[in-house]
């Protein structure tokens, strides 16, 4: 436990420094796991950080039912205004940038120098994908030239609720890299963050809970990524499942799983394992968790008259 | 006032059969050559309309599998090397020949399919040839395509297609494959093996280097020895959710890249505003082109309650016209059940609809004494917790329900575990872009149903299965993105 200095204190007394109760972020709010279990975290090292809920899998059900019900709105609201949320999380994020540099540093074992660079890519990671919203029907989306008098539109529209295995080492810029795609494309998401260092993940539900993201839209689960992931992949009202953080065998028994309601799977991609994740993305984690409509209308004729230009 | 019956009575106007000459025996079509199956295992394609035996076809097994993913793989390094510009002039060729030949592989699908040639004819074969040109042009633009400069071909593409329209199905799955230089091993559905192996000689004809097409008529075991295969790169099915479900777990774990196209149960949406009379003409497309044997038919049929009554008697009298019998007659609007295993399995569920309590309606129509044959019918008094609400029957067989309220509908054609298709009928635009907006499917007509284009993307939310084929989009399927 870190004890500070209290500048300016004339007694010269050393102040103790307040911890944080590390909790989820579920619903829009920050309960405990409804188990009551919690585990250690430490920093690399090994030195005691935080006691993390170690969520269970009604934890689990009760992401899904918030993510579920977060949808409608969300994938919803005009893509101008998702893209806006989004960068006010990057601001928001900036304006914390301080703690999630000491965050980051005890919980990837980086130097504080290391870890700000890490926390400046994430931020700017937050203001790629914000400006991604409104753009991607575009690049993804089109007029079909069909044979025939219709106008045929293809348009992306999102999956759903999505499940993210939140990468293992990168407990930050990893995390957003494959959060911020999910959420861009309109999908609600249940996070499970990275099992040894949750506590990043834990904080930038902080974060997102004052940044206009709207309840349910991410949720943050700490604790035993298969005893959460199993239940998650096999659940019938989640609708894809990103992998990044799962080892090769878990994530081939969570395919499986996956498959009893035909969830979009994202395995596991070969930057995840470059694991910095400070490769500029592409288009990949977007599209991945998009649908494309297809929507047919007759556009009938004018008559003789209006048949020519 | 005569009988309005004798007034539209037809004479037979049947196909010729001459146009197609169907061989006693097929081979597997591997690396090139036709060839037994290594057991020497054969089955018999029977026509559905007569239960006449076309053909005896060699059964692929697992060593037929293997021997040509092996050729598939040879000949995939030379394909996919070759400039897109030369690849396209294959498919390009191939679009030709097809349209060439399409009287005879009209006959031969009707034969085989026992859907009318009317559909064949019309429907099927134009698609068909339509996708091999469409993609034809794309196999030397890919760097144009949205995926990046040179995106690269995944490898060997195994590919397993369903009954209902054998040589569309098959055009769906080879075009873009080849487009994109990937090589093929396609496995075509037990029932209809025919215009595969036809299929196997166009390309024979189009001058295409040997083991980039090879064709295995088999059944499930193939299908799953092929999915399951260590060096296939690309899985690629059409059929039943069930199978799918199977098949994504068989390639969990791997890099295997997946696209499944899969079962619905298509909302067709009729609010009060709708022009009766086309919207009866949509429903009947809807659930009765090609027998209701459609991934994507309308079989839900969702009416506005104010116009229940009226559209439903109007649907009854237009189904009482539809004429059941000989495929091949031009005039056949409802051909024959593709095989007695389907028709068993439609008889089934017509049964459950009756036994859960739904009313049955059928129209009244002679069914040939051989053959495999079920007469167009519907369900009124049907609750979403039915069978026939709830489970894929394809099959000739539609099941009503009714709504009040615009959100009603919405919700009651989003309530189910497929998306892959839906249809509205209004004259308001702004209320079809609204419902548009709000059904979980895949492909949506407004004021129309069934419309096909190459250039379409098609596929399914949901448990319909993921991916799309046609259009820009169903590159992807068979690109390294």
């Amino acid at each position: 436990m870190s004890k500070e200095s209290l500048g300016g204190s004339a007694a010269g007394a050393t102040r103790l420094s307040v911890l944080k109760t590390y909790k989820l972020y579920v619903g829009g709010k920050f309960p405990r796991s409804e188990s009551g279990r919690v585990y250690e975290v430490t920093d690399s090292k090994g030195k005691w950080l935080a006691n993390a809920p170690l969520s269970s899998r009604k934890d689990a059900r009760d992401a899904v039912v918030a993510a579920r019900k977060a949808f409608g709105g969300w994938s919803g609201a005009t893509a101008y205004n998702r893209g806006q949320i989004l960068y006010r999380v990057a601001e928001m994020l900036e304006g914390r940038r301080e703690q999630f540099v000491r965050e980051v540093a005890d919980a990837e074992g980086l130097s504080k120098s290391k870890a700000a660079a890490v926390v400046d890519a994430t931020v700017d990671r937050w203001v790629w994908y914000a400006g991604w919203t409104d753009k991607i029907t575009q690049v993804v989306g089109g007029a079909n030239p069909v044979a025939g008098p219709f106008f045929n539109l293809s348009t992306p529209e999102p999956t759903g609720v999505v499940t993210v295995i939140a990468p293992q080492e990168s407990s930050f810029l990893g995390l957003v890299s494959v959060v911020a795609p999910v959420i861009a494309a309109g999908n609600t998401a249940v996070v499970i963050a990275s099992e040894k260092a949750p506590l990043p993940a834990l904080s930038l539900g902080e974060v997102l809970a004052t940044s206009d993201v709207p309840g349910g839209v991410v949720n943050v689960l700490s604790g035993n990524t298969r005893e959460l992931a199993l239940p998650l992949a096999a659940h019938q009202d989640v609708n894809g499942i990103d992998l990044a953080g799962a080892d090769a065998d878990l994530a081939k028994d969570l395919e499986i799983a996956a498959a009893d309601n035909l969830k979009r799977v994202l395995r596991p991609q070969a930057v995840d394992t470059d694991a910095d994740f400070t490769t500029p993305p592409g288009t990949h984690r977007l599209t991945t968790f998009l649908e494309t409509k297809t929507v047919w209308h007759p556009t009938g004729s004018l008559g003789a008259s209006g048949g020519s230009y | 006032m005569a009988n309005p019956k004798s007034i539209f009575e037809y004479a037979p106007a049947p196909e010729s059969r001459s146009v197609v000459d169907i061989a006693p025996s097929y081979g597997l079509f591997i690396d090139g050559e036709f060839t037994e199956a290594a057991d020497g295992k054969v089955f018999k394609s029977v026509s559905p309309s007569t239960e006449e035996v076309l053909s005896e076809v060699a059964q692929a097994g697992e060593a037929d599998v293997d021997r040509a993913v092996k050729a598939a793989r040879k000949a995939f390094e030379k394909w996919s090397a070759l400039p897109g510009a030369e690849r396209g002039k294959y498919l390009f060729r191939i679009a030709r020949i097809i349209q060439e030949r399409s009287r005879e592989l009209a006959v031969l699908e009707t034969l085989d399919n026992g859907k009318p040639i009317k559909e064949t004819r019309d429907a099927d074969l134009p698609l068909v040839a339509a996708h091999f040109f469409y993609y034809a042009g794309w196999a030397d633009k890919l760097d144009h395509a949205g995926y990046g400069a040179n995106p690269r071909p995944l490898g060997v593409a195994g590919q397993v297609i369903p009954w209902n329209f054998p040589l569309l199905m098959l055009a769906w799955k080879i075009a873009p494959a080849l487009a994109t230089g990937n090589t093929v091993v396609l496995k075509p559905a037990e029932t209809t093996p025919l215009s595969a192996l036809f299929f196997a000689d166009i390309c024979r004809q189009a001058g295409l280097p040997k083991g980039v097409v090879n064709i295995l008529p088999g059944y499930g075991d193939a299908g799953a020895a092929l999915t399951a295969h260590p060096d296939v790169n690309k899985v690629a099915f059409t059929g039943s959710t069930a199978v799918g479900k199977q098949i994504a777990r068989t390639v969990a774990g791997t890099d295997k890249k997946l696209t499944l196209e899969l079962g619905g149960k298509g909302a067709n949406i009729v609010f009060d505003d709708a022009p009766i009379d086309q919207a009866v003409e949509g429903i009947v497309t809807g659930i009765f082109f090609n027998q209701g044997q459609v991934c994507c038919a309308g079989s839900r049929l969702l009416v506005q309650e104010s116009i229940q009554d009226e559209l439903l008697d109007s649907l009854k009298r237009r189904l009482a016209t539809l004429r059941l019998g000989d495929p091949l007659d031009k005039n056949t609007d409802i051909g024959a059940i593709n095989s007695a295993e389907q028709l068993a399995r439609i008889t089934a569920l017509a049964e459950t609809g009756e036994a859960e309590g739904a009313e049955r309606w059928s129209a009244p129509c002679e069914l040939p004494t051989s053959g495999y044959w079920f007469a167009p019918t519907l369900f009124t008094n049907v609750t979403q917790a039915h069978t026939v609400a709830r489970d894929e029957i394809f099959g000739p067989v539609l099941s009503v329900l009714s709504f009040r309220t615009p959100e009603e509908a919405v919700a009651k054609a989003n309530n189910t575990q497929y998306g892959l298709s839906a249809g509205i009928w209004t004259e308001k635009g702004s209320r079809i872009l609204a419902v548009a907006n709000k059904l979980r499917a895949g492909v949506v007509w407004a004021n129309t149903f069934n419309k096909f284009d190459p250039t379409s993307p098609f596929g399914g939310y949901k448990e319909s299965g993921f991916g799309r084929e046609g259009g820009r989009h169903g590159l992807e399927a068979y690109l390294d993105v």
